[in-house]
């Protein structure tokens, strides 16, 4: 406890990047069996970065973006981000209700709740490869969701989720559906004495 | 003959978040997408200064590690109205426009707490009125996220809000 994230070395971000890796991999792999469609994603990122460079990652402070934040308790205190593009949203929603590409139009409740529960799955993904990885239970609360300009939806779902430094220490990566359809986004925001559980348990001590 | 002003290129310096600037007319200041965050636009409408802010939580008073001052109301505050104040500004001409503070997210989750953005509000307002600044206007709460637009040519703040027509503070 009391390490600060700024001490992280390039091996240690590495690690991140692997477990990060892993995780996403899985919630990847649900994703495909959802969708029956191949999808891919990016060799994840990670670092210490400022609020603003976060946001920097995804896109400009006003775009449209559907958000979808999981905080995790118990054991390992992290939070979860999915972020999904507008266009991406509603074509992921036309797929899931097996209607045609551009069928919804808007995101309405029931969309919200359909989206709710596509991060619930992913996220459910990405904790149980954590789990078997470290053997670290991860308790996770129910999705919160916002709909609204990237910059408002990710400080909001930070700052809300219990984090309140300058800089967080983020892994993210970006998956897309083979015909780069649908682009989404997943932050994973261990708190550091999570990190420094999860490195210990695949031996690299922080 | 008259005599014409030369033409000065508008300058609009963008303000982050937890961070705070100065500006003197014509130029903007401009913050993007506040949520739960409130933006804090001090103006002396006289000497046409302007100071806008980017507050991310209620008060750095209860945080150690809060050597940022932008990130508090109750430290950014007094320091926006002190470079104004360097720059021309006369304190007691100085009023405030705010907006943000949203409650952007829903969930069933009956331990989520959502309250920072009215914390954030409550408290600004706080060190605004116990500094003697008068609000002039204000536009927080609610769901949606906000962009301000501060224009130090006449103190006017455009807000834009996804899907709806843009206003004026």
């Amino acid at each position: 406890m009391g390490k600060s994230l700024d001490s992280l070395d390039a091996f240690q971000l590495e690690a991140l990047r692997e477990i990060g890796n892993i995780g996403v991999g899985n919630a990847v792999t649900s994703l495909a069996e959802m969708l029956s469609k191949k999808v891919d994603m990016e060799v994840p990122r990670a670092g210490v970065l400022p609020l603003q460079e976060v946001m920097a990652l995804v896109g400009d402070e006003e775009d449209e973006f559907a958000c979808i934040q999981q905080i995790i308790e118990g054991e390992a205190p992290s939070l979860m981000i999915f972020l999904l593009e507008k266009e991406s949203a509603l074509y992921l929603v036309d797929m899931m209700m097996f209607k045609d590409k551009g069928s919804t139009q808007e995101l309405g409740e029931m969309e919200e709740s359909l989206l709710k529960e596509v991060g619930n799955i992913l996220s459910g993904s990405i904790l149980s490869a954590f789990s078997q990885m470290t053997g670290i239970t991860f308790s996770m609360s129910v999705p919160a969701y916002a709909y609204d300009m990237l910059g408002a939806v990710i400080s909001t779902a930070i700052v809300e989720g219990g984090y309140y430094a300058d800089k967080v220490l983020v892994v993210e990566t970006c998956f897309s559906e083979a015909s780069e359809e649908i682009r989404g986004y997943f932050f994973i925001l261990p708190q550091v004495d999570v990190l420094e559980k999860m490195l210990a348990s695949l031996g690299i001590n922080l | 003959m008259t005599i014409q002003e030369p033409e000065v290129e508008i300058r609009e310096y963008k303000v982050g978040i937890a961070q705070w600037d100065v500006a003197v007319s014509p130029h903007k200041l401009i913050t993007l997408g506040l949520g739960s965050c409130v933006g804090i636009a001090l103006y002396d409408p006289f000497a046409k200064i302007g100071g806008l802010g980017h507050i991310m939580l209620p008060d750095s008073t209860q945080f150690t590690r809060n050597d940022n001052k932008g990130k508090f109301p109750d430290t950014a505050i007094p320091l926006i109205l002190e470079k104004m104040v360097r720059e021309g500004a006369r304190e007691r001409a100085v009023r405030a426009k705010i907006a943000g503070g949203a409650q952007m997210f829903s969930t069933a989750d009956k331990k989520y707490m959502g309250s920072i953005g009215s914390r954030n509000v409550e408290k600004t307002i706080e060190v605004l009125e116990g500094m003697g600044i008068k609000i002039t206007a204000k536009e927080v709460g609610g769901k949606n996220g906000r962009t301000m637009i501060f224009n130090t040519l006449d103190g006017s703040v455009l807000l834009r809000v996804l899907g709806k027509e843009v206003k004026m503070l």
